[in-house]
């Protein structure tokens, strides 16, 4: 037993039944897991196997309780990012902060919630703060574990009888916390200092009261404070929920069982992701790689440092290696450095969001919890953008590079589904879920406020190896796909819709076609000192498509402004034409030939900008993107269902392109419905295969005119600034470039040879750094 | 335990199999015998002799040679790739979109990638024609060598026998 006196004459190690701190609680725990390989040294299931009965008991009253506490605490919240799209999620801790079950939603919290819990028990809150029934902790540092800023977690302990027995911790995302661009995602800032509100872990509540001084300072450093209120009202009123549910199920079930329950179910999780990992994959090693583009010298990217006035790749090459013992390890090496922009991660955020993935794949069931964790390895470098060794850095649109670095993980391990014939589970890979519409200014209510339309929860998903992709019905971050309702958007941000409609011709081509995302036409209605930005890829894409499949359209922007369509003497009180519906082929423009005059239109493929000023009557195109697809064009149906045919009459595919991806021939009749020709379609197939034979290369001839580009340094600055990045923290990465191009040994590539600014490539200071700070680390460095 | 018949595995690949039995695949835990039965609809389907041990592609599989018992890839049309534990991308014949020219053959201008920055590399056989894969990466980008499989303790996981040359 441990019992420590601290200066404050406080004890610890009264917390527990055990008598043990509980930092000393945890250690023993990561001990015997490291040791033995099972979570605790819990190499047989006693109470499971001795009473099956029991344990599913307090299992389910376990997880029907933290479902049931989240349909509840949404209807509280007023914001539609909670309400419409069930962005909370509540997860219920072990003392030592391992996840035993969680509710729906989104379950990426499952760690960064433990990971603050976690923060909180290795830097002694035990003693200072002090940890007492009734509190409550909030915490949104991205450098504790979080996501970004606009998740914000409420953590409550959960006692009985005089000891703790667990955790509960509820999030919800906000729509704005403050940060120099309005919005929950925002950019705009590049540092930390701008990201918006941070809160390590601090006690905000106690007696189950939120105390005064936090809800003034919290309520003022934020745009939207009626949402903020309500946000953190179903924070509480969920934890609260499930802590009564715990207590009862104690009471119940007793002391004695809850705590080996607490325990058992974890070593239960890891065992279960490992069954499926030999279930439904293949040992070897899997090699995938994603890229974002961060194109940042655009005039319409506006940051308050000259240093981030750079275009940049962001490069996320993963070796998955599935173990013969059915665990694996995820290997980053090669990752490029973080940047100052706000895409950056942190390991909790990147492992955690993980899961969110594999809930979706191969372990898709309730059962997920921090088991999962203890079966698989993590290596992600510091001083990469998933681990940056700098705490400057922003974080409030980490998703923006995380869900691009994980969609080339649906696409490596659907290899494994494929080879072991579980066709139903491969998937070509997600779209990038954007654009995300954001901005901020006076609302048509005449308040302060800031947007973040959450319609990118329903993107086109990735083809199947045996059924096309959804068209927008889903997101990679969120089990609970859904674009909202019109009126809900149009009651919370002041912009109408013009149109919503399903993007033609953005899902990837294949044997499978990726499912197409959509499209909303907004226009500016209503508001006062209105800013807008985009925030999306556009200049390339981060899905590849898989096994001869194409990936998904990329993104491109489109704004109006000047247009002439409100005002006495505007288009719409004249009665004439105005854009509507959809951007059918965007080269057309033909949004343009409905717009005055004078009209100032931005049609480009710069998918990132800052604020720029809306006035009222200005648009906005919100487009989501679509999914790859799956397998060689040339083997999709001709007529029926999921076949070219379809794809022409219900608008999926421009027939400009259906000829000449598919070489489809086909008539339209007089109400403009297509018939395929098959024979001639076949024929046409026939001569597409000899074109591809005629202008292809073999691979070997090619790269050694790949090769000479290298050795010339033939590349975009952007290119050359990635592999200069990469190079640098990753001589494995270099020695298998040269390798595969046959380059000398002495061949590198540095980035002060590039003549762009380096700030933050060679000195740093971690958050370690800090003083009387010990970071939860939960990764391989 | 679910189990699914022959049929209904060759449906799958097909892509004819009804919703309700892929719902049934995708919610309950996995049959066993998948991997005997797929390779047997996999076999059934193609014209060479070459035992099939593990599909990487609708077109391509690794295979046992039936003349020397080399574990090779393969096309469906009998383009022989080389030996497994190799990338067989660099056997396959390959078309660079690098250009906006390029590209408009695949996309409008404005939702394609812009060729300084992405690139999209067309793998096809040289035999046959047929369209294996397509990679996304920068310029400067090695081949990926997307899968090596560790087909001895894959053939202990589903527990049958491996071929000698493993």
């Amino acid at each position: 037993m441990t019992i420590l006196r601290t200066l404050e004459g406080i004890t610890t190690g009264k917390l527990l039944r055990n008598g043990l701190s509980l930092d000393d609680n945890r250690n023993g725990i990561l001990a015997r897991s490291a040791e033995t390989g099972h979570y605790n040294g819990i190499k047989t299931l006693e109470f499971k196997d001795s009473d099956p009965i029991g344990y599913e008991r307090i299992f389910s009253k376990v997880r029907a309780g933290l479902v049931n506490s989240r349909e509840v605490a949404k209807k509280i919240a007023a914001s539609p990012i909670v309400e419409q799209e069930g962005e909370l999620c509540f997860t219920l801790y072990n003392v030592a902060g391992d996840c035993i079950a969680t509710s729906t939603g989104i379950i990426i919290h499952v760690g960064t919630m433990g990971a603050a819990i976690k923060y909180m028990i290795q830097n002694n809150w035990e003693t200072n703060p002090g940890i007492n029934d009734g509190d409550m902790f909030t915490n949104n540092d991205c450098q504790t574990g979080n996501v970004h800023p606009c998740d914000i977690a409420t953590i409550v302990p959960i006692f009985f009888e005089g000891y703790l027995q667990a955790w509960v911790g509820g999030v919800t995302h906000v729509i704005d916390t403050g940060a120099v661009g309005p919005g929950s995602m925002s950019n705009g800032q590049i540092q930390r200092f701008g990201d918006g509100l941070q809160i390590t872990c601090r006690k905000t509540g106690v007696n189950d009261t939120p105390l005064r001084d936090w809800l003034h300072e919290s309520q003022r450093n934020v745009r939207t404070v009626k949402y903020w209120i309500l946000d953190e009202k179903t924070r509480i009123a969920g934890t609260h929920m499930i802590r009564e549910m715990v207590q009862e199920c104690i009471a119940d079930e007793g002391v004695d069982a809850w705590e080996k329950f607490a325990l058992e179910v974890i070593e239960d999780g890891r065992r279960g992701l490992v069954s499926r990992i030999k279930a439904m994959t293949i040992p070897g090693k899997i090699k995938t790689v994603a890229f974002v583009d961060v194109p940042y010298t655009h005039e319409d990217v506006n940051v308050p440092s000259p240093f981030a006035k750079i275009d940049t790749i962001m490069h996320a090459p993963c070796e998955i290696t599935v173990k013969p013992n059915a665990t694996w390890r995820l290997d980053f090496e090669g990752c490029s450095r973080w940047g100052w922009h706000t895409y950056n991660a942190n390991p909790t955020a990147f492992t955690s969001g993980i899961w969110v993935m594999m809930t979706q794949g191969i372990v898709p069931t309730e059962r997920i919890n921090d088991g999962a964790r203890y079966a698989t390895e993590f290596r992600l470098p510091k001083g990469t953008w998933t681990n940056p060794d700098d705490r400057r850095t922003a974080h409030a649109d980490a998703w923006h590079f995380l869900v691009s670095s994980w969609s080339s993980l649906w696409r490596g391990l659907s290899r494994a589904y494929f080879g072991r014939g579980y066709l139903e589970e491969v998937n070509a890979g997600n779209s990038n879920p954007c654009n995300w519409l954001q901005g901020g200014g006076i609302n048509q209510d005449g308040e302060i406020h800031a947007v973040n339309s959450f319609e990118t929860a329903a993107c086109g998903t990735g083809a199947c190896a045996m059924k096309d992709g959804l068209n927008n019905a889903a997101a990679i971050w969120n089990p609970e796909g859904d674009m909202g309702d019109i009126e809900i958007w149009e009651l919370a941000e002041p912009l109408l819709y013009m149109g919503r409609m399903q993007k033609t011709n953005s899902g990837g081509y294949g044997k499978y076609r990726g499912g197409n995302g959509f499209e909303t036409l907004r226009m500016v209605w209503g508001s006062c000192d209105w800013t807008m930005f985009f925030m999306g890829n556009g200049y390339m894409n981060s899905d590849w498509g898989l096994m001869g499949g194409y990936p998904s359209a990329t993104g491109y922007r489109f704004e109006a402004h000047n247009t002439g369509l409100l005002g006495p003497d505007g288009r719409i009180a004249q009665g004439k034409s105005i854009p509507l519906g959809e951007d059918l082929n965007p080269d057309d423009r033909e949004w343009e030939k409905h717009l005055g005059p004078d009209a100032v239109v931005k049609r480009d493929k710069q998918c990132i900008t800052t604020e720029a000023i809306f006035e009222n009557g200005d648009l906005y195109l919100n487009y989501l993107r679509g999914g790859p697809g799956f397998g060689d064009p040339l083997d999709r149906l001709h007529t029926g269902a999921q076949s070219i045919e379809e794809d022409l009459n219900e608008n999926y595919v421009l027939p400009e392109y259906a000829k000449k991806i598919y070489g489809v021939v086909y008539t339209q009749d007089e109400e403009g419905t297509y018939t395929v020709d098959s024979a001639k379609t076949a024929v046409s197939q026939a001569k597409m295969k000899e074109d591809r034979k005629a202008r292809s290369v073999p691979v070997r001839e090619w790269m050694e005119t790949e090769r000479a580009k290298i050795l010339d340094l033939d590349a975009s600055p952007q290119v050359k600034q990635m592999f200069a990045s990469s190079f640098a923290l990753s001589e494995p990465f270099l020695n298998d470039f040269k390798t595969f191009w046959d380059l000398p040994n002495d061949w590198n590539l540095l980035e002060s040879s590039l003549g762009i600014p380096m700030f933050g490539a060679t000195q740093t200071m971690d958050i370690s750094e800090m003083p009387d700070c010990k970071p939860v680390i939960m990764t391989e460095e | 335990m679910s189990t699914y018949t022959k049929k209904e595995v060759g449906q799958l690949v097909d892509g004819t199999l009804v919703w309700e039995t892929v719902h049934q695949m995708l919610s309950m835990p996995k049959d066993e015998d998948r991997y005997k039965l797929y390779m047997e609809v996999l076999q059934d389907a193609v014209s060479y002799d070459d035992k099939i041990l593990l599909a990487v592609g609708p077109h391509l599989n690794v295979v046992e040679s039936a003349t020397d018992g080399e574990i090779i890839y393969k096309c469906d049309c009998g383009h022989d790739f080389g030996d497994y534990r190799n990338n067989w991308k660099l056997g396959a014949n390959i078309y660079v979109r690098d250009t906006p020219e390029k590209m408009d053959q695949v996309y409008p201008r404005l939702m394609s990638p812009d060729t300084t920055w992405q690139v999209y590399r067309e793998y096809s056989c040289p035999t046959c024609g047929t369209m294996l894969d397509i990679e996304a990466p920068t310029p400067w980008y090695p081949c990926m060598h997307d899968f090596q499989p560790d087909l001895k303790t894959f053939f202990e996981w589903v527990g049958l026998p491996a071929p000698a040359k493993i």
